[in-house]
């Protein structure tokens, strides 16, 4: 798939007030969320709103990522910049937004890496390409594999809408 | 084999008569409800139909609710027009079930559903805002989504590919005593259960003091299952259900009531008993940091806020404007209160409470979410401190990564108001 640096690296429960904070949620569109994709961490999100994060780099945490608001922004941030994110377990809400606008993410109970550490994930493995270690992935979620094939959910509903209608 | 309050509900609904835990089904949506991120569903179920050669049209405008709630009045120029807009796509789509910014109608949606007899047991209820796991309290399989899925919802009337999940049973024996509120116990659980613990899982509540509590009780406990990060919590219908619905929401006929089969299997159970419990406080900055006031007692506070899906009921406007009366808010500490609907507030105003708790010092505000996500009013100041019977604590939560919130039941929030700082309800007179 890809490979890169772990550009941010976070703890347990990341709750969606940290990815994306309340008060800009009246931004909506994808296109207008990326700017205050983690505005309370100024030092990373003015890289990000620098371009300094190059797409393929991988966000890494802890347990429950994504954790609290169904904001939808919360993903649709992080999928501006094409990033990754890795961790250990998602929330529920996180996990199924992530997967309907296209966010690429990565259920990896064991992980082990540090802020800079290069990363490649190949066939249901991510390796730390500093320390050498290899961690498995685990599948996403059976019932939302259709979606991830089609590209998102809006996609597959279009064309879902088409299949009932013909 | 047996089946939870769930799956029971899940099988009826899709005319089945078993679905196991992990069985992946369409479920038909009975209702969707959006508030102001409904701006967002707009842009992407219009997307869905570009270049199908259809017409963007709802499924059922009679199964959609749109709640205007986390920022009322319109607090800038983009939320206004975003309001806008929806107001417009409602005249378009014919959605009656719109509660606009007006005193005769609005309110949070996790209260206007419940006041408005919108949500029945057995039904499927999904919102696109993660607090929809608050209509359980009826007895409705409801839970939170994001804008995406709901424009899916909007086009199709089907929640796609959802995977039946497996129950944790909550068993709550005795009563709880003076002082203590379900606020308290939905705290103490969400502590035993950690902030993941319950991901994925429905919280099935049971036992004497559920049994024993009020719509308005149940309704908190089932708010906060999300913070456990469970899909959805829910209290089997009971009478009191019955009794809320025809009372209080104005819901004539039969409802479809039933239970779990006592055999049913639960992933785990959990007893608590409420005769021992005594106020809990969830510290900064996860829900499930939770201890006993005994250890954070004490704490001086910068703001208390009162209100919230969680807790802006009359009941609870109750409890503090009867502890207010005839005292003062302690001096050096600001307090809000947000009743959770008009119909709330005009109770809350016939009953004298607003006028005890302005005359006491606090600042009675628009019925909305106000400060609670940190969009609208009432922001902390740097380093400050506040108590709040809202729903989370995380970092930056009030408008400010560098303030704390303390979370609360309404006792302990009146209770520390006069004091000023944290304060157990149970030691004031």
């Amino acid at each position: 798939m890809n490979a890169g640096k772990v550009v941010l690296k976070l703890g347990n429960d990341i709750s969606t007030d940290i990815i994306y904070p309340g008060r800009y949620m009246a931004t909506v569109l994808p296109t207008e969320t990326p700017k205050f994709a983690f505005a309370d961490d100024a030092e990373f999100n003015r890289a990000l709103n620098e371009n300094k994060v190059p797409a393929g780099s991988f966000i890494l945490a802890g347990l429950n990522f994504g954790c609290g608001s169904s904001r939808e922004q919360a993903a649709s941030c992080i999928k501006g910049y094409e990033l990754t994110v890795i961790a250990r377990n998602f929330a529920r809400i996180f996990l199924q937004n992530s997967i309907n606008v296209g966010l690429k993410m990565i259920i990896c109970p064991d992980i082990e890496a540090s802020e800079g550490d290069e990363l490649e994930v190949r066939a249901g493995e991510v390796h730390n390409l500093t320390t050498g270690k290899s961690f498995a992935i685990q599948p996403l979620p059976k019932a939302r594999q259709a979606i991830i094939d089609a590209g998102g959910l809006i996609p597959y509903v279009r064309k879902l809408l088409l299949d009932r209608a013909a | 084999m047996g089946m939870t309050y769930t799956q029971k509900l899940l099988a009826r609904a899709c005319g089945r008569d078993q679905v196991d835990v992990g069985d992946i089904l369409e479920l038909p949506v009975h209702l969707a409800m959006s508030h102001e991120n409904a701006a967002l569903v707009i842009n992407q179920f219009n997307d869905i139909f570009t270049g199908t050669g259809t017409q963007p049209v709802v499924w059922d405008p009679e199964r959609i609710a749109i709640i205007f709630d986390h920022r009322v009045p319109a607090e800038s120029s983009k939320t206004a027009t975003n309001q806008k807009k929806i107001r417009e796509f409602v005249a378009l789509q014919g959605i009656e079930k719109f509660h606009d910014v007006r005193g005769d109608e609005g309110g949070i949606c996790h209260q206007i559903l419940p006041e408005n007899g919108y949500v029945r047991p057995g039904q499927i209820v999904v919102g696109s805002d993660s607090h929809t796991t608050t209509h359980g309290a009826l007895g409705a399989f409801a839970f939170g989504i994001g804008a995406t899925e709901m424009a899916a919802v909007w086009a199709l009337g089907s929640l796609l590919n959802v995977e039946v999940p497996g129950s944790i049973k909550v068993v709550v024996k005795g009563q709880l005593s003076n002082g203590v509120y379900p606020k308290d116990l939905i705290l103490k659980l969400i502590g035993l259960l950690s902030a993941e613990g319950a991901n994925y899982k429905v919280i099935e509540f049971h036992g004497e003091a559920i049994r024993d509590m009020s719509t308005s009780g149940r309704l908190v406990l089932c708010n906060m299952a999300v913070e456990a990060g469970a899909t959805a919590g829910v209290v089997p219908p009971d009478a009191e259900t019955r009794r809320y619905l025809r009372d209080e929401a104005g819901v004539p006929g039969e409802l479809d009531m039933f239970g779990p089969d006592p055999d049913a299997r639960y992933e785990r159970v959990v007893e608590i008993n409420a005769d021992e419990l005594d106020p809990q406080i969830a510290c900064p900055h996860t829900v499930d940091n939770v201890k006993s006031i005994s250890q954070v007692k004490g704490k001086k506070l910068d703001q208390i806020v009162v209100g919230s899906c969680t807790n802006g009921r009359i009941d609870d406007i109750e409890i503090v404007a009867r502890t207010l009366r005839g005292k003062h808010v302690a001096k050096g500490t600001r307090m809000l209160v947000f009743p959770a609907s008009w119909r709330i507030y005009t109770e809350a105003l016939k009953n004298g409470y607003i006028t005890d708790m302005v005359l006491a010092g606090a600042v009675v505000c628009n019925p909305g979410c106000g400060p609670c996500l940190g969009v609208h009013q009432g922001a902390l100041g740097d380093n400050e401190t506040a108590l709040a019977t809202t729903n989370r604590n995380f970092k930056g939560r009030m408008g400010n990564p560098g303030a704390e919130v303390f979370l609360c039941s309404p006792a302990v929030a009146a209770a520390s108001a006069l004091s000023g700082v944290i304060s157990d309800p149970r030691e004031v007179h």
